[in-house]
């Protein structure tokens, strides 16, 4: 079939959290713990966790220099302060291409869907929690009365039904798009093209490279500023990528251990 | 809503929604669109990414300000002087839609020699009588004009309510939902705007000194950025392009609200926004059917469909009250019908020609009934029960400290809503028990919780904020004794009718004669609500009406509210038409149904020539087709289908047979959009920027320093801030977040909703923090006259310091949704704020007060009585 996943765009985000609230209602996930304020602007929620599988991240920080579209505090000329600049951003899984959750997932619990996604069965799962250092961008996680890893299906019990996942559902400004990757890369190109027309040049993907660390995610951003910026890591890597290599290198030293061994033996004799 | 009733005839959005996807410019003041209407605000993104520049002013950086392109920070409380800055510059830099203004306002009208401008009199109009704090509105009329309508409401004014006389006329102010103020008579036009007495002349001398410089001095904004927001909106508007302007309560609660709301339509019909795709003024209301609840009104002055309720001794008969009501021209002329086919809805049978259709058995004004007035009159004694619907007044209305006060001195108290609300529990666990003032033993109050259906479990319809009504099926049944509003009030009526059935009291004959027979079903008796929809369209001998203009005065028609006519047209439900986007034009007239007749954009004539051709191909929408010799469009026309741009009205013409085919404003007694308003409203013709009641500045414009006609209450309850008091140096503002709703009934209790904002918290410029010693994440204390309460403190950049009178002027913003009960707990913003009104509305000044703000928590118990009787002697000794 064919892949589907998210691209989310960053620049078209109010900041609404309808997402969070949708996929907490659809997936009937547990309410976090007793609230406190973050501090974190208007985020309360903090990061995507067993509970939270969308995650609205606020940054408040000076407006860029280049002034360009969107997002700029006071550029009306009249003043010499800086505008600031509310960056909103909705985090998600990333269904990696190469997911190392998967990976290592001993029991097979985290499979490859039909969609090309990566979901957990919660009835395999036994908790050994191995997917939780493995993934690259920290979002599966145990919950702690529960002792099982969770994390976004992508909505895989809609999709079978033909509907939308429910983040994407619910989102006014279509920041959430899901569809075909390929389509959704597309679209995604061209809107940073027309974007960086406007001169907003901080501009660009994020998650969209099949070259990168991981393959490419099956969810990917626009984003106004680098990754960081966004609590995002700038250049992921699949952790297992090297497990091949080393097993290659483990082996072959085995290999030279036994015939050094082996060698030894056969020259002893001489 | 009389701002644009009295400017356009209407007081609805003049737009929808989706049409702000074709504007060129959006500006949003007043208003913080993406995060109180992010489902709506998807059009003005869509808008965006076709092109559109975005602009929102407002005092706070919020969720709207993030994606628009230019954020103007200006100071609470002094749009008007920001608005008539935009006059100004568009009279000054003559960039008005010329044709446009001459044709469709009355900027050609030619006032009387008598009227004098607040340029002559400091700040007030001709008029002003100081002891009444009244305006005598003759002087504003036309020049030939004899007389204004009289305006209707209260009978005596009331002691100790300031607002008294004024609100006497002023009650009338409500009443221009669908309907413009009535003049006598068309006046004399000068169509060059060259008379130094007409409308146009006036609007400029009035506005020549709401120059750049006295806005930055005013508003806080440099000079730069008041240019370029003149620059984008007069570069976007006229012929080929069009403006929308969008705003919200952040408007309507200040005690000039309506004033605000007439700036805005006086510059957008100079420029020529309106009745065209992509321009208008879209009132976004507070939250769902809150346009509903004033075309069908749970205001006290009002009868359904705007009619105005009848004073007591004023409206003995149903001739007195149309006789002083009734415009003579334009649709208002057939108020007569109106009222009959609504007596007859209410009395049906018993509603007879030679009883005048039973007129005698409506309620009479005896005078101000507003929300605040009630709760003082609580707290005299004289108003001994409540019926709280939907609403929370000991969170969610100003001052509540005296709200909580008149819930404990009431007989007994009813409260309906999804939650155990704070005005549930106020004799339990309300503030006042904290500080000693109350004690439960001592609160007499009886008070009954009925838990009520949300409204996934009943059906019936939402007015939404651009006037569509949309049909709402039910999913699921209510738990429990939960029952829907319609369950509680045809129930409580019948058994009222069956208690008062052998009555032979004169005074129960309305209840006994009042038709009250609607079919129920299902185990709870649940009454259909589609029964009371083809009740409020109206029916006449051959079955339901089609449109207002089938309604009769000869007692043959019914209509409960004539504005829905035609909702049920052909016993069909059209608020329950859905036809998908996708299977219709971008207006989608088939997806529910909009008053009146279905029209989406209001006085859409306007969007065509005075010859009845398209301003231009870009902006074309509704035209006159020689041809066919009609009106037609992408919408329903807002006018008479066959009336041509030629037509001449015979001289005594009345009704809408007095207007020409160039007046598009057909409610309008004049059929003109009014840039002038010769009567309507209580507080002037004109707007003139006053400071608020409460306010560290004086008034850089006019000696008379805030609205003359403001309604205040003299109650040790509702003790104000003495204007320009060091003791409270701040401007506070009070809004709402994306994540809660009003007064947190429907999200507080919610754990989804609670855990994206748990805390009540205050919004501090790093500048301010730095004065007071607030830390980011610690607590402030933030006092008024009223109360101090406790907030979380929320350093930000996105609060900045405005220079203001030549001095440096600090903001906080105060989320108001927080209350003592829920999950999401935290003091209640409004407790600081004190009743003070707009005198047309009667709406409180929330949006602009004063306050100072201390690091640390508040003190709990006495001690929290003791700081703020400190802070009171502070500021009566800082006065003297």
């Amino acid at each position: 079939m064919t892949r589907m996943g998210f691209f989310t765009d960053t620049s078209v985000c109010i900041g609404c959290k309808a997402c969070e609230v949708a996929c907490k209602e659809w997936n009937l996930l547990p309410d976090d713990p007793p609230p406190d304020l973050l501090g974190m602007s208007y985020d309360n929620t903090g990061a995507l966790g067993a509970s939270t599988w969308r995650h609205v991240a606020f940054i408040e920080k000076p407006a860029p220099v280049e002034l360009g579209m969107p997002a700029m505090g006071d550029t009306g000329g009249g003043t010499d302060e800086p505008g600031v600049q509310w960056l909103m951003s909705s985090d998600v899984c990333k269904h990696c291409t190469h997911a190392a959750c998967l990976d290592v997932c001993p029991t097979g619990a985290l499979f490859r869907t039909e969609f090309d996604t990566v979901v957990v069965q919660q009835d395999v799962c036994n908790g050994c929690g191995y997917c939780v250092p493995a993934c690259p961008y920290g979002v599966i996680e145990k919950r702690e009365d529960d002792g099982r890893a969770f994390k976004c299906t992508l909505c895989y019990d809609r999709l079978g039904s033909g509907l939308q996942p429910a983040c994407a559902t619910a989102c006014p400004t279509d920041s959430i798009q899901y569809g075909e990757l390929d389509e959704l890369r597309e679209r995604a190109a061209a809107r940073v093209a027309t974007l960086h027309d406007e001169g907003v040049a901080q501009a660009r993907l994020y998650g969209h490279d099949p070259a990168d660390g991981v393959g490419g995610d099956g969810a990917f951003f626009l984003l106004l500023d680098e990754p960081e910026v966004y609590g995002l890591p700038p250049d992921p890597v699949v952790t297992t990528r090297d497990l091949p290599g080393m097993w290659r290198t483990a082996a072959k030293a085995a290999v030279g251990v036994v015939a050094a061994v082996a060698l030894a033996f056969v020259g002893g004799r001489r | 809503m009389p701002g644009l009733g009295t400017s356009f005839g209407r007081g609805g959005a003049t737009t929808f929604q989706q049409d702000l996807a074709n504007a060129d410019c959006i500006v949003i003041q007043g208003s913080n669109m993406a995060e109180c209407h992010p489902v709506g605000f998807q059009w003005v993104m869509e808008a965006k990414l076709r092109g559109a520049r975005v602009i929102h002013i407002d005092p706070r950086f919020t969720r709207t300000s993030a994606v628009a392109h230019t954020h103007v920070p200006l100071r609470a409380g002094s749009d008007i002087a920001f608005l008539g800055g935009l006059i100004n510059y568009v009279l000054s830099n003559e960039l008005e839609f010329r044709e446009y203004v001459v044709a469709y306002t009355n900027a050609a009208a030619i006032l009387r020699e008598d009227f004098a401008d607040t340029e002559d009199l400091d700040g007030l109009f001709s008029g002003y009588d100081p002891d009444r704090r009244h305006y005598d509105v003759s002087t504003w009329a036309y020049e030939g004009a004899e007389e204004i309508a009289p305006a209707t409401g209260a009978g005596e004014p009331e002691q100790a309510h300031h607002g008294g006389e004024d609100h006497r006329r002023s009650a009338r102010a409500e009443a221009y939902g669908s309907g413009g103020a009535a003049v006598a008579a068309k006046p004399k036009l000068d169509p060059s705007l060259r008379h130094p007495r007409c409308v146009y002349q006036v609007l400029k001398r009035h506005f020549a000194r709401y120059t750049p410089e006295l806005v930055a001095d005013a508003c806080g904004v440099p000079p730069g950025s008041f240019l370029e927001v003149a620059r984008a909106i007069t570069e976007n508007s006229g012929r080929e392009r069009t403006t929308a302007w969008v705003y919200s309560v952040g408007w309507t609660q200040h005690t000039v609200g309506v004033q605000y709301i007439r700036t805005a339509s006086i510059l957008q019909a100079l420029l020529g926004n309106i009745g065209r795709p992509g321009g208008g003024i879209l009132a976004l209301r507070g939250h769902a059917s809150i346009q509903g609840s004033t075309d069908i009104p749970t205001l006290f002055n009002l009868l359904p469909g705007y009619l105005p309720m009848p004073g007591a001794h004023e409206h003995e008969s149903l001739d007195d009250y149309v006789a002083a009501d009734a415009g003579k021209t334009g649709f208002w002329g057939n108020m007569r019908s109106y009222t009959v086919s609504l007596l007859k809805a209410y009395w049906g049978e018993h509603a007879t020609e030679d009883n005048d259709y039973r007129f005698a058995h409506l309620p009479r004004l005896t005078g101000d009934h507003g929300t605040y007035k009630t709760v003082l009159n609580q707290i005299a004694g004289d108003c001994r029960g409540y019926f709280v619907v939907g609403e929370n007044p000991a969170v969610g209305s100003a001052n509540g400290r005296m709200q909580r006060f008149g819930l404990a001195n009431l007989d007994w108290l009813v409260v309906r809503d999804l939650q155990l609300v704070e005005t549930a529990t106020f004799w339990r666990n309300g503030p006042e028990l904290e500080t000693g003032e109350m004690s439960t033993e001592d609160i007499g109050t009886e008070v009954f919780f009925l838990p009520a259906a949300a409204h996934t479990e009943k059906e019936g319809t939402f007015t939404n904020t651009q006037r569509l009504l949309q049909w709402r099926h039910k999913a699921v049944d209510p738990p429990g004794d939960a029952r829907s509003e319609l369950w509680f009030y045809y129930h409580l009526g019948r058994i009222i009718r069956e208690k008062l059935a052998a009555s032979t009291d004169p005074r129960d004959l309305p209840v006994q004669e009042l038709t009250w027979d609607y079919p129920v079903s299902g185990p709870t008796a649940e009454p259909s609500a589609e029964a009371v929809l083809a009740e409020i369209n109206g029916a006449g001998p051959d079955g339901p009406l089609s449109a207002y203009t089938e309604l009769k005065d000869d007692g043959s028609t019914s209509c409960g509210c004539w504005i829905y006519c035609g909702v049920y047209a052909d016993g069909h439900n059209h608020a329950a038409n859905r036809t998908p986007g996708s299977e219709q034009s971008w207006v989608a007239p088939k997806w529910g149904w909009a008053w009146p007749a279905n029209r989406r954009i209001l006085y859409n004539r306007a969007s065509a020539d005075p010859d009845g051709k398209p301003w231009s191909e870009r902006k074309r929408y509704v035209w006159w087709d020689a041809g066919e010799g009609k009106w037609t469009g992408a919408d329903v026309p807002d006018f008479e289908p066959a009336k041509p741009p030629g037509f001449e009205p015979e001289e005594n013409a009345t009704a809408q047979d007095a207007l020409a085919g160039v007046d598009p404003f057909i409610m309008q007694t004049d059929g003109k959009a009014w840039l002038f308003a010769p009567a309507g409203l209580a507080d002037g013709p004109l707007p003139a920027h006053y400071e608020p009641l409460e306010s560290p500045v004086d008034n850089p414009l006019y000696g008379q320093q805030f609205n003359p006609l403001l309604q205040t209450y003299d109650s040790e309850y509702n003790p104000h801030n003495p204007q320009g008091s060091p003791v409270y140096p701040y401007v506070a503002t009070t809004y709402r977040l994306t994540e809660h709703h009003t007064a947190g009934g429907m999200s507080r209790f919610l754990p989804y909703l609670s855990e994206l904002q748990p805390q009540m918290f205050c919004e501090v410029s790093p500048e301010l923090a730095a004065e007071r010693g607030l830390e980011h994440g610690g607590w402030a204390t933030i006092v008024s006259e009223r109360s101090a309460i406790e907030a979380r403190v929320m350093v930000t950049a996105r609060v900045r310091p405005l220079r203001v009178r030549g001095r440096v002027l600090h903001q906080i913003g105060l989320p108001y949704h927080w209350g003592g009960n829920g999950i999401a707990v935290g003091d209640p913003a409004n407790d600081l704020l004190a009743a003070v009104l707009d005198p047309n509305v009667h709406i409180q000044e929330s949006k602009a007060t004063t306050c100072d703000v201390l690091a640390g928590r508040r003190p709990r118990g006495r001690a929290l009585t003791e700081l703020v009787d400190r802070y009171r002697r502070r500021a009566e000794g800082s006065e003297q």
